[in-house]
């Protein structure tokens, strides 16, 4: 978070502490804005003013309060909750109000104390910094003026702040800097660092919104193939515990072809983290080749981290998003889980004893979701340059059941729906996305890429797949009834096609090395092999082949070992060859 | 230490105390009733002029004249190694006649969160000797894994059975086989609101197995106050942090009944007259609970790890009421007992299907347990849901209007019950013993229904010998009542 200082203004007035309630402090005689932030008590645990009422002001505190007391100072810094932006945030994993956690592990060990604050970026560390304009060259907010290699994958590019008003460039600098250090001068009397700082709660400039019409191309075979999501889009995935929210989160942060994830874990559990951690470094991005690390930043506030920090870890998230956004990168924003935050404002609305909406969430539970997605988007930055953000939310719905409200005020706003389901995952049927409720708004806009890019005929297959999806759960209500056999011999055959369709197509095993990522093109080859047995044995069924003799040809069962076979184009070849002759062999 | 006597409001747990001087939030009070008992409480809620006092062993015999002292401090816990075969009330102190106890240390009974930077990822596979945890929902070291249950269901037999065989077993080699003794755990028992007998039940078990010597109880029996509920938990795993964080213990702890202490802490809720959450319970319950639960795991650079057993007993079974649920959002996956199984005399009667480890993955494979472990796994998850589900329909169209097929998935479905699930609690099987009798299942199917399973590990262990079809099943079903009487006689 970054290391806010007083304001010499003279404005910020210290106070007193009056009450305290777990999370919440009210102090009196402090004179703060709302959403300052704030010190409080002895010990100087972080909060933020979040509501005044007269001379009481209310702090929610981003620390453990045990043995706070009232009659305690609270210290002003009479500036807004921000966080600190600038190279040395990718390959980083953060508390919810920006701590880096390696820090703080080094100077309080494994338990997280209270009372320590460190900055977002290390504001000691040198940069490579090599500029991009001249003297004497005009800049205005938005403009690039240098990069830095942030990591190996990313070049960091040096921005003028968007409060800037921009001007001549006077003298810049190359060479190793310290992030707070100027780089570059302007006529205006303003200076250019690779450090700036924004207010969490408010989003960064641009220009302008587009429409999107590129997918944020995943990997996954239902999400690429059947339920897309844009780059710049959003999509919600609700979901019981055990349903994959998770497991399918991790999956896009490795393998969605995004320039940089940002991970935020908002109130989970602290071991994903962890193994988030320990994985990726290891990891290559399989668009890049590069560690997968050197693309992320992770926000880590788990369950058992205070509660207020698990309401601010979203907005230091997307902030974070938008910075690099505004150089023109793709950014992919996952946040599990998005319950967990609107639970955070339920639990402080609550102690401030607030007038409870529906099941005791605050009445603007709905506007907070919105302007959160909101903030997701293909803009036009500012300097003439395009950026992304794709946001993704884990929606954890009480008993699994998607009428409360942090599902409904989601799904009103998000574009694309993966819709986790139990009854699926108990029976491991992985990614447990059920394709009968699930959709995506972004499916015709992003038709043309897919036909371009992948295969022409890419839209025609898909819904060739949906269909036969279809006939599948009519006839498996029937089949519920009266048995599969009692079934017409086209029928059983139809119900044969599908269930290739769900087991070596809709699932994908995220466990597995080679099945974890599936390229678009295989995701296509794969629906297209299906197909190629679905034309086969309807043409013997036509020709007079009894049902049990196509269904039971060698060559079909081996569709569902695909997924997991590297060198899938001849193994697909093979397959589809062998359908063709052991059938045609039958008439 | 300043002494008030200015009791304004005492309402259920809570005690509103006018004050002067400031008081910390959480800190721990002394209240003294005029009949000369001493209560313990804890701040709720501090104001300059009033705090909020919830008493842990409730507010009977406080009248306005009872006498209230603010000791300055948190709740600690008095920790040390010789709490080890200590049998201590549920607010800590010793109920066993023994020695005093003397402290090492005294730790903050709110335990703060590991940094996830330091934690490190458990994947110590922790042979439960049970094969439905073992085969198909495998605990690893550091685990938080509960077993949801019902009223009347055998959650304890499960637990102690558990807490009798867990082993790891690389580290297991040299020390003889079937000593009785295979678990090198620390066991760190609480009990919150169990009837005396339950309590009894444990404690006599592991005094039969010797496992006291390594064990702490804390005991808040179902006659004791239901507001120390909440403390009991924290002593627990205060305890269980020291000795494995700081001594090295592998401790393993069992938490029951989690029911009990969610009502504990609805019961606090509604006294506060706070805005209730889902059926009652308090809107930061799931908080609360993680502070619990999140206390199992591993630290980097340290020797012990804490595993957590917790138990909850779901009112009226279901799943999606707000214990089980936020528990399951909260913790590693679930242990789920089946009331269907245990009338059927299936022993441990654990339905794998709503089941889940979610730390089995890096638990278990080659080296760890057997390559074809999560292949197999897998499978037979997938052949029992599809057994289950073609359960219904049978009843409707009888088993002749069924496929070949299906028929073979039906029996799947039986014995993967009757010999898989079915081992009473006596019998320790080590996982190669339950992988076996998995593909002794999974060979009743054709090999090409085997869409799981590696190629390679279905050349190695599928097994031809098998009867497929009716023949089996008969055969079957002998062997499983059989086990069935045997598990009935213990
Ligand atoms: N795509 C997948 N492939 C394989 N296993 C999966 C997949 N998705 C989920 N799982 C399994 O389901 C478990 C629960 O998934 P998780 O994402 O943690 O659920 P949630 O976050 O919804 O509680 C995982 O531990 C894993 O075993
Ligand atoms: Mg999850």
């Amino acid at each position: 978070m970054s290391q806010a200082t007083e304001t010499e203004t003279g404005t910020s007035e210290d106070g007193r502490i009056e009450s305290v309630s777990g999370p919440v402090v009210v102090a009196t005689d402090l004179g703060a804005r709302m959403n300052d932030v704030v010190y409080v008590g002895d010990e100087g645990l972080m909060g933020e003013v979040i509501e005044i009422e007269g001379n009481r002001t209310t702090i929610q505190v981003y620390e453990e309060t045990s043995n706070v007391a009232p009659g305690e100072p609270v210290e002003n810094t009479g500036e807004p909750l921000s966080v600190d932006l600038g190279p040395g945030m990718l390959d980083s994993i953060y508390d919810g109000v920006q701590r880096p956690l390696d820090v703080l592990e080094d100077r309080m060990g494994a338990f997280l104390d209270r009372g320590v604050d460190a900055p977002g970026i290390d504001l000691e560390k040198h940069w490579a910094f090599t500029p991009t304009v001249e003297e004497g060259e005009d800049v205005g907010p938005g403009d690039v003026v240098g990069t830095v290699p942030e990591t190996e994958s990313i070049e960091h590019k040096v921005l003028v702040p968007p409060g800037h008003e921009g001007g001549t460039v006077e003298s810049v600098a190359e060479g190793e800097f310290a992030v707070e250090d100027t780089v570059v001068e302007l006529d205006s009397g303003e200076t250019v660092s690779m450090y700036q700082e924004w207010p969490v709660r408010e989003a960064r400039p641009t220009v302008d919104k587009q429409t999107p019409t590129t997918p944020l191309v995943t990997g996954q075979r239902i999400q690429d193939g059947l339920f897309p999501l844009a780059k710049g889009g959003t999509a919600a995935i609700p979901g019981p515990f055990g349903s994959g929210k998770t497991v399918t989160q991790q999956s896009l942060a490795k393998f969605s072809d995004a320039d940089i994830v940002v991970y935020i874990g908002c109130g989970e559990r602290g071991n994903e983290m962890t193994e988030v951690i320990d994985d990726f470094p290891d990891l290559e991005d399989p668009n890049t080749g590069k560690p997968l690390m050197s693309r992320t930043c992770l926000i880590a506030n788990t369950s058992n981290m205070p509660v207020a920090a698990r309401e601010s870890c979203v907005y230091t998230g997307i902030t974070i998003a938008e910075f690099y956004r505004d150089m023109g990168y793709d950014v992919a924003l996952m946040a599990d889980s998005t319950s967990r935050w609107a639970e955070a404002m339920r639990e402080i609305s609550s102690r401030l004893e607030e007038m409870p909406g529906e099941e005791g969430y605050p009445a603007y539970l709905a506007a907070r979701l919105s302007e959160f997605y909101e903030r997701a988007g293909y803009f036009d930055a500012l300097g003439d340059r395009e950026g992304s953000i794709s946001v993704v939310g884990a929606v954890s719905p009480p008993g699994g059941d998607f009428s409360e409200p942090v599902t409904q005020n989601t799904l009103r706003i998000v574009k694309t729906f993966w819709a986790l389901d139990a009854d699926l995952a108990e029976r491991r049927h992985f990614p447990a996305i059920n394709w009968n409720e699930s959709y995506s708004l972004y499916r015709d806009q992003l038709d043309p890429w897919f036909e371009e890019e992948v295969a022409s005929d890419w839209a025609a297959v898909r819904q060739w797949a949906i269909d036969t999806l279809d006939e599948e759960a009519e006839l498996q209500e029937i089949v519920q009834l009266v048995g599969k056999d009692a079934l017409p011999e086209d029928q059983q055959l139809t119900l044969e096609v599908a269930r290739y369709l769900r087991e070596a197509f809709l699932q994908q095993n995220a466990l597995h090395d080679v099945d974890a990522y599936s390229p678009p093109e295989k995701t296509y080859l794969i629906m297209g092999a299906i197909k190629t047995y679905h034309d086969e044995a309807f043409a013997a069924l036509d020709a007079g082949v009894p049902v049990e003799e196509i269904t039971s040809i060698d060559a079909a069962p081996r569709l569902n070992r695909i997924g997991t076979t590297e060198e899938y184009e001849p193994f697909i070849e093979e397959i589809e060859s062998d359908i063709e002759h052991q059938l045609g062999d039958k008439y | 230490m300043k002494e008030y006597q200015t009791i304004e409001e005492v309402s259920g747990p809570l005690v509103f105390v006018e004050i002067d001087e400031p008081v910390g939030y959480d800190e721990i009070v002394e209240i003294e009733t005029s009949a000369g008992e001493t209560l313990r409480g804890q701040v709720l809620e501090s104001s300059e002029e009033f705090v909020a006092i919830q008493v842990f062993e409730g507010t009977t015999g406080i009248d306005r004249e009872a006498s209230v002292r603010f000791l300055g401090e948190t709740l600690k816990m008095p920790v040390t190694e010789d709490l080890l075969g200590r049998v201590l009330d549920g607010s800590g102190q010793p109920i066993d006649g023994g020695p005093e106890i003397v402290p090492d240390e005294r730790q903050d009974i709110v335990g703060a969160a590991i940094n996830p930077f330091a934690r490190e990822y458990p994947e110590e596979f922790i042979q439960a000797g049970v094969s439905a945890i073992d085969g198909m929902n495998t605990l690893v070291r550091g685990q938080k894994l509960p077993i949801f249950s019902g009223s009347g269901l055998p959650h304890n037999d499960l637990a102690l059975q558990i807490a009798r065989q867990a082993t790891v077993p690389e580290e297991d080699e040299g020390s003889g086989e079937d000593d009785g003794d295979g678990s090198e755990f620390a066991v760190i028992f609480g009990a919150m609101g169990i009837t005396a007998e339950e309590s009894n039940e444990f404690l006599a078990d592991f005094e039969r197995t010797g496992a006291l010597e390594r064990s702490v109880v804390f005991a808040n029996l179902a006659d004791d106050p239901a507001v120390e509920r909440t403390i009991t938990p924290r002593l627990a795993l205060t305890t269980a942090e020291y000795l494995a964080f700081e001594k090295g213990y592998h401790v393993l702890v069992i938490l029951t009944d989690m029911t009990n202490y969610c009502e504990a802490l609805r019961e606090i809720g509604a006294a506060r007259e706070e805005v209730p959450g889902r059926r009652g319970y308090p809107g930061y319950m799931y908080t609360d609970l993680a502070q619990l639960y999140e206390r199992a795991g591993r630290i980097k650079g340290r020797e012990g790890s804490v595993t957590q057993i917790p138990i909850l007993t779901m009112p009226g079974d279901d799943d999606t009421h707000p214990i089980p649920d936020l528990t399951g959002y909260i913790t590693e996956g679930q242990i789920m007992m089946d009331r269907n199984l245990n009338s059927q005399g299936i022993a441990p009667p654990i339905n794998v299907l709503p089941s889940l480890s979610r730390l089995m993955d890096d638990g278990i494979g080659e080296g760890l347990t057997r390559e074809d472990h999560g292949d197999v796994s897998d499978q037979l998850y997938a052949a029992y849901a599809e057994g289950e589900d073609l359960r219904d329909l049978v009843n409707i169209v009888g088993r002749e209007a069924l496929s070949e097929r299906d028929n073979l998935y039906l029996d799947l479905a039986d014995r993967f019950e009757s010999e898989f699930v079915q081992q009473g609690y006596d019998t320790n099987r080590d996982v190669g013993e339950t992988l076996d009798i998995g593909w002794e299942l999974l060979s009743t199917l054709p090999r090409t229904e085997l869409n799981r399973v590696d190629e390679e590990h279905i050349e190695t262990y599928y097994r031809e010998d098998v009867d497929t079809g009716v023949a089996g099943e008969s055969e079957n079903e002998s062997e499983g009542s059989a086990d069935a009487d045997e598990a009935a006689a213990d």
